[in-house]
């Protein structure tokens, strides 16, 4: 069978046409809508390398089929930056080395960003830890990921008191 | 992964006449996706049941049951006000499980219904699937068969609580406790559900909230979070000048259920809380364990679980939910130096 169905995808509205009920998020994001900054790792939801944002949530893209999404708001770590302005998130991922070779960041900084939308661990190193246990680092750079949310969650707190003064 | 129709049905009467044979309900997703890509499960037909109105909320009614619609997600459930202040302890388990990406997809009917692991090793080699390891048969209610545990932990504290199922089928609604859900062997099908059957909602009745003082879920697995249990306790109490008047214990990762331990209750009524009455009611409660492939472990291990579970209850349930959700470990010494 063949369905159409409309998404917003880092703010632009797409139609995409599906001729496959298969296809994941994941897929369809790296294969069909040149969008390959969100990363396969296990495709069975164990390692968080493919985390995006889906109507504000941070969920796996590889469990997600893309039949599902008609009407849904995407942000992938394609949508974070403004211009050249990166996201505080990202910044804080350079400025803490949060990553060695790079390939489980662009999942660990949405998971980041869904996770501090959330708001359940603040900056409490232990709560940032367990909140991130659903993404996996290879090379093992946990150190800097923790303080690199750390620092983005008081950054964007700042920011957000500065906003509203 | 075998090809598939796909469906997204806008209301419950739509979708309970789109059901035929072959097809499977889905909700978030994050079970039945994953079973279809190891051909564990072939659908014809997936029914996405995400967008059906109404089952989205979590209602406390005059006489006191919560009520949780079968679509709520896992990571909303765990937050609600009503749950952290009735039924804390269902916040914890629904916390240690999975991941936050997980939770935020995963939905309540789903959880409760999540095949057990094994179900994933149908077409596949073992090995391949490292969430899985040799603790993960029943050493309860499989009568010494190789049989896979539940994995879900949010089953255990439910079944504690004593949880009804919403359900609507063909033949019109009916409901049945969570603790006839799950089959053991030789009772049949792995679930009681009948084809094309939808679970509409869970139901915690009045009594569930006078444990929220003193209840606590203990999770104990291979790696501090992001992991299935190993062997699991949901212990409920309710103390007064000094006694317990009632008490729930439940365990999880020992059966092909969520494993309510009646006889343990007995034990533990009308006595002082101590050590020793909680050694007892745990060696009560895995009584009738059976090793099997080597796993006696696991029956030593559920029984410490269940003991340490009735202490960090009688203790008292926390204000927060600790950082390390269900875990033997309280919070581990700050941040790691980078050695
Ligand atoms: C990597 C990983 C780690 C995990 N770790 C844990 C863990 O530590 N602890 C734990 O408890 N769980 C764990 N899980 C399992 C997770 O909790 C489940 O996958 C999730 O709860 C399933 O919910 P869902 O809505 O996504 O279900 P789905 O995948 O949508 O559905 C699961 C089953 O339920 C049926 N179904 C769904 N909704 C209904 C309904 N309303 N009526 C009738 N049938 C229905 C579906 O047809 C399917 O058979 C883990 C999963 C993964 C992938
Ligand atoms: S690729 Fe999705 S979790 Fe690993
Ligand atoms: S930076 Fe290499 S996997 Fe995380």
């Amino acid at each position: 069978m063949s369905l159409s169905i409309t998404l917003t995808l880092n703010g632009a509205t797409r139609a995409v046409a599906l001729d496959d009920m298969r296809v994941t998020l994941l897929d369809l994001l790296r294969e069909r809508l040149a969008m390959p900054g969100t990363k396969k790792g296990c495709d069975r939801g164990q390692c968080g390398a493919c985390t995006v944002l889906v109507n504000g949530k941070r969920v796996n893209s590889c469990l997600t089929l893309a039949a599902t999404l008609d009407g849904a708001e995407i942000t992938t770590i394609e949508g974070l930056a403004k211009g050249e302005a990166l996201h505080p998130v990202q910044e804080a991922f350079i400025k803490a080395d949060g990553f060695q070779c790079g390939y489980c960041t662009p999942g660990q900084i949405m998971s980041a960003v869904g996770l501090i939308a959330e708001g359940r661990a603040g900056d409490d190193p232990e709560r940032i830890r367990e909140g991130m246990s659903g993404n996996i680092c290879r090379c093992a750079a946990y150190h800097g990921i923790t303080r690199a949310v750390q620092e983005a969650t008081r950054r964007m707190a700042e920011e957000q008191k500065g906003d509203a003064a | 992964m075998k090809p598939f129709d796909f469906l997204q049905p806008a209301t419950i009467d739509e979708a309970l006449s789109a059901w035929t044979d072959g097809a499977a309900w889905l909700g978030g997703g994050t079970n039945l996706v994953d079973l279809m890509k190891t051909g564990a499960v072939q659908p014809d037909l997936v029914i996405d049941i995400t967008r059906l109105p109404g089952l989205n909320a979590v209602e406390v009614l005059p006489d006191g049951t919560t009520r949780i619609g079968a679509l709520v997600t896992n990571a909303d459930l765990a937050d609600h006000p009503e749950i952290t202040a009735r039924a804390p302890m269902v916040a914890e388990a629904l916390l240690s499980g999975a991941s936050g990406q997980l939770r935020n997809a995963a939905t309540v009917a789903g959880n409760i219904l999540q095949s057990p692991r094994d179900a994933f090793f149908a077409h596949q080699e073992p090995a391949s699937d490292p969430l899985a390891s040799a603790g993960s048969l029943s050493v309860l209610g499989a009568e010494g068969t190789a049989t896979a545990v539940n994995p879900s932990d949010f089953c255990v504290p439910l079944v504690a609580l004593d949880a009804v199922v919403e359900l609507q089928g063909p033949d019109g609604p009916r409901e049945i406790p969570l603790a006839g859900l799950h089959q053991l062997p030789g009772q049949g099908a792995r679930t009681a559900l009948r084809p094309g059957e939808l679970i509409l909602a869970l139901r915690l009745p009045p009594e569930a909230a006078g444990f929220a003082a003193n209840a606590r879920y203990l999770k104990v697995r291979d790696r501090t979070s992001f992991a299935f249990a190993m062997a699991s306790a949901a212990a409920a109490l309710k103390i007064d000048g000094g006694r317990i008047t009632a008490a729930r214990l439940a365990l999880g990762a020992v059966a092909p259920k969520p494993w309510r331990v009646a006889e343990a209750e007995e034990i533990l009524t009308g006595q002082a809380p101590d050590p020793e009455l909680f050694a007892r009611a745990a060696g009560a409660a895995l009584a009738g364990a059976v090793e099997i492939g080597g796993n006696g472990w696991k029956i030593d291990l559920a029984r410490r679980t269940a003991a340490r579970a009735l202490a960090m209850a009688a203790a008292g349930t926390p204000a927060r939910i600790p950082a390390l959700p269900a875990s033997p470990f309280g919070t581990t010494a700050g941040d790691h130096a980078h050695a």
